[in-house]
């Protein structure tokens, strides 16, 4: 075995000094949710940084909604998974058919609606978020979930649609010349030829639409109100209303909140990255 | 079944469209027109509706008489220039780190990118009670460290901007860093080795070939960052509601504030106001990704 010289100890050492901040950096915020809610009230308040006595109380009075703030909680939770899902499949639905419509099919003004709904992937969200929610108002759809849903299917769709377009644009056009000979409908060829090999695009979006959907705090608190209708960041930004809120509760609610999309983004984390970076900055 | 044309519609499509459309053609545009719909519902009409909201002079009057709308756009301009110069200087910075070949450092960034992957909202009320000045884990510390109780973070509006841009530096670093590793990934190893070879220091390698080849991508980044971090409702309005005495307002919360007040025409000429510096952003990158 050969000896380390002393210049690798030192480019080692420098990565370290590196190293280690990032990771305290990164971790702080999510090791304090997790101490909070795994402490009794008592150590919570503390400044501790392991409590004397670690509990999964707080997840008992979270699961069995023994809070007043937490009534409601798998309600909420429930909402949360509808809407993220929904939204995930409708995204999915309209932007697949619409990148095979321009990207495959070649249909006249294509091109034009790819533009239009690139700019509208460059509004910042927050600015839409005004009169998007005058007009759900218009619509009639304020309080009930599929305004959120259709909301969360107008920001993710562009995306979806450009990735999905700049995907397909790289099947070559052989396959539908041959599969057209073969005697295969435009919805065959869709069904048989362009979904499957676009798999892995598909995975990548409907991820990406439903952890954009399941984190959304903005639309989802102005546009949807009841205690049963809201998604959970809502409600736990609902725990703020009062002064003496219970923190370790909404810590652990938080926590719980925040695991679903932790566990969705590294089990396909190969897609995200494969599939969502590539096509996200294009040099 | 009709023998049908789908790589050269440019020839078809000129005579009169209703007699002459193709199987492929009608499916087209059937497939597109969910779309479409969703684009008319929801982005053209809300648009058109809040352009006419914000039609009246008397509401950029009202909003310059506002000093909060001034403190507002002062702030959100410290936010992007500050807040997202740092951060991708950072992200750049870190690319570097984490493209390092080490099976520690690849362990580090499965942990580095989860403020990426988990939620924002229980991550920025966990750094809000973290601030907390009686109750919260930093001033806890400071005081049995020192016996001395410690500064009321949030309640200084220049220490709570800082706050709100630490906590969206913290939340989207991780992305940022991602991409502009890709970038450093596809530069070519022998222009490092050949530069080795000549003795070239850390400085020259990064001046003359790490930077060249990832200006363009830096850039793109950083403007692409400007235009979505306009947007960034959560971190301000969760960690500091826009207070002390709405002084850490931001673009995106005053709009939403003048709309809980029901000041619509106002939160809609807010928005109006800020478009002179996001469409040549916006046209800027739909020039770069359009190709």
């Amino acid at each position: 075995m050969k000896l380390p010289t002393l210049r690798e100890i030192g480019t080692e050492a420098k990565l370290l000094l590196i190293g280690i901040p990032v990771l305290i950096w990164t971790m702080v915020p999510i090791y304090h949710m997790f101490l909070f809610a795994i402490s009794p009230k008592q150590d919570a308040f503390s400044g501790k940084l392991w409590p004397d006595h670690p509990t999964l109380h707080n997840f008992h009075i979270v699961f069995y909604q023994q809070h007043y703030f937490l009534r409601d909680f798998w309600i909420q939770f429930w909402n949360s998974v509808v809407i993220a899902l929904s939204a995930g499949a409708l995204t999915l639905l309209i932007a697949t058919a619409a990148a095979f419509s321009i990207s495959r099919l070649r249909t006249p003004g294509g091109r034009w609606v790819m533009n239009l709904a690139l700019l509208t992937y460059f509004i910042p969200a927050a600015f839409l978020a005004v009169p998007m929610y005058r007009t759900m108002g218009t619509y009639g759809l304020l309080n009930n979930h599929w305004s959120l849903i259709l909301a969360m299917v107008t920001i993710a769709s562009p995306y979806a649609i450009w990735v999905l377009k700049q995907a397909s644009d790289k099947l070559p056009v052989e396959l539908d010349e041959a599969a057209t000979m073969d005697g295969a409908t435009t919805l065959q060829l869709f069904r048989l030829v362009y979904v499957p090999l676009m798999m892995p695009s598909l995975v990548a979006i409907g991820t990406y639409a439903i952890l954009l959907a399941w984190n959304e705090y903005l639309y989802a608190f102005l546009l949807l109100s009841k205690d049963t209708e809201i998604t959970l960041p809502v409600a736990l930004g609902n725990f703020l209303a009062a002064d003496d809120s219970p923190w370790e509760l909404l810590m652990t609610t938080g926590f719980i909140y925040a695991l679903p999309p932790a566990a969705i983004y590294y089990a396909f984390k190969r897609y995200m990255v494969g599939g969502l970076t590539a096509g996200a900055v294009k040099s | 079944m009709a023998i049908t044309v789908s790589g050269s519609d440019a020839a078809i499509a000129s005579p009169p469209l209703s007699s002459r459309l193709t199987t492929p053609q009608v499916w087209g545009i059937v497939l597109l027109a969910p779309y479409i719909l969703v684009f008319l519902a929801f982005v053209v009409y809300p648009i058109g509706y809040g352009l006419w909201l914000a039609r009246h002079p008397a509401s950029y009057v009202a909003l310059w008489h506002d000093p909060i709308f001034a403190r507002a756009a002062v702030n959100t301009l410290i936010f992007l220039v500050v807040g997202i110069n740092l951060k991708m200087a950072i992200a750049l910075f870190l690319s570097g780190f984490f493209a390092q070949q080490r099976t520690w450092i690849k362990w580090l960034s499965v942990l580095f990118i989860l403020p990426w992957a988990v939620p924002s909202i229980p991550t920025i009320l966990s750094v809000r009670f973290m601030l907390n000045p009686e109750w919260g884990m930093i001033n806890t510390l400071i005081f049995r460290l020192t016996g001395e109780d410690g500064p009321n973070w949030l309640n200084d509006p220049t220490v709570a901007l800082s706050m709100a841009i630490a906590v969206h530096i913290w939340k989207s670093l991780p992305f940022w860093t991602l991409i502009l590793m890709t970038g450093r990934l596809a530069i070519s190893h022998d222009l490092y080795e050949a530069a080795e070879v000549d003795g070239a220091s850390w400085w020259q390698k990064f001046r003359f070939i790490t930077w060249p080849s990832m200006q363009t991508l830096y850039i793109t980044c950083t403007l692409l960052s400007m235009i979505w971090t306009l947007g960034d409702f959560n971190s301000v309005y969760l960690l500091t509601g826009g207070g002390p005495a709405d002084l850490t307002h931001v673009l995106a919360t005053l709009g939403i504030r003048y709309l809980r007040l029901d000041q619509l025409s106002l939160a809609m000429a807010s928005i109006v106001c800020a478009l002179p510096f996001v469409l040549p952003l916006v046209y800027f990158m739909m020039k770069r990704l359009s190709r």
